[in-house]
């Protein structure tokens, strides 16, 4: 019964992936679509809980980590290219 | 693993899968940037802390072991997803991106053309 509704929760967190995409595609902004690309890996770590559980394994743990943190460090990085054009400042006076 | 441990589990990854969907849904129908944003960084942060809470309680149950990457992976998703929300929010009303033409009222328009 248990493999059966962690099936169904994949499947359901392919859709919210697929929407997200849709919004990728169609987003008017930039900023959209790295919100959409934010929602897509944070799904995509629910996504690889569900399957460590369904294979009962726990060699996945460490993706999950991995992706967090991918995910903060590119969305902060992309953002201040939006906000000021450059990412890594230069030093003003050397 | 007994049945109620299954259920525990199931029940936690469907509500998991359900805030997941909500926000979603919200990304694919809100009007505005900034409503898009509060639907994705929201929802989608309980969504994956249930599902997540969720497998460390089936580890649990299944092992007899709380597995700490689990936790901190928890913590590191409560902690960094609402900073990612409010700063890439905060880049799009900086770079120009504009409100829903349903919005009442934008305190922050004075200090949106300050030189620096």
């Amino acid at each position: 019964m248990i493999e059966m509704m962690l099936s169904t929760a994949l499947v359901l967190f392919a859709i919210a992936i697929a929407i997200a995409l849709y919004r990728i595609i169609r987003g008017p902004s930039i900023p959209d679509r790295v919100v959409a690309l934010d929602m897509i890996v944070v799904n995509l770590i629910s996504g690889i809980a569900v399957i460590s559980v369904l294979l009962k394994t726990k060699a996945f743990l460490e993706v999950i980590l991995i992706l967090g943190i991918l995910a903060f460090i590119s969305t902060i990085a992309l953002s201040k290219f939006i906000e000021r054009g450059v990412i890594i400042e230069r030093k003003r006076n050397r | 693993m007994s049945a109620t441990a299954e259920i525990i589990v199931a029940v936690f990854i469907l509500i998991g899968v359900f805030l997941s969907l909500v926000s979603s849904f919200g990304v694919m129908r809100l009007p505005d940037a900034y409503t898009r944003n509060h639907a994705a960084s929201k929802s989608t942060t309980l969504g994956v802390m249930s599902t997540l809470l969720g497998t460390l309680l089936f580890f649990y149950f299944y092992e007899g072991i709380i597995h700490s990457r689990i936790l901190l992976g928890i913590i590191l998703i409560f902690v960094t997803a609402p900073v990612a929300g409010h700063i890439i929010s905060r880049a799009a009303y900086n770079s120009g991106v504009e409100l829903s033409e349903r919005t009442v009222q934008d305190d922050l328009k004075d200090t949106k053309n300050i030189p620096k």
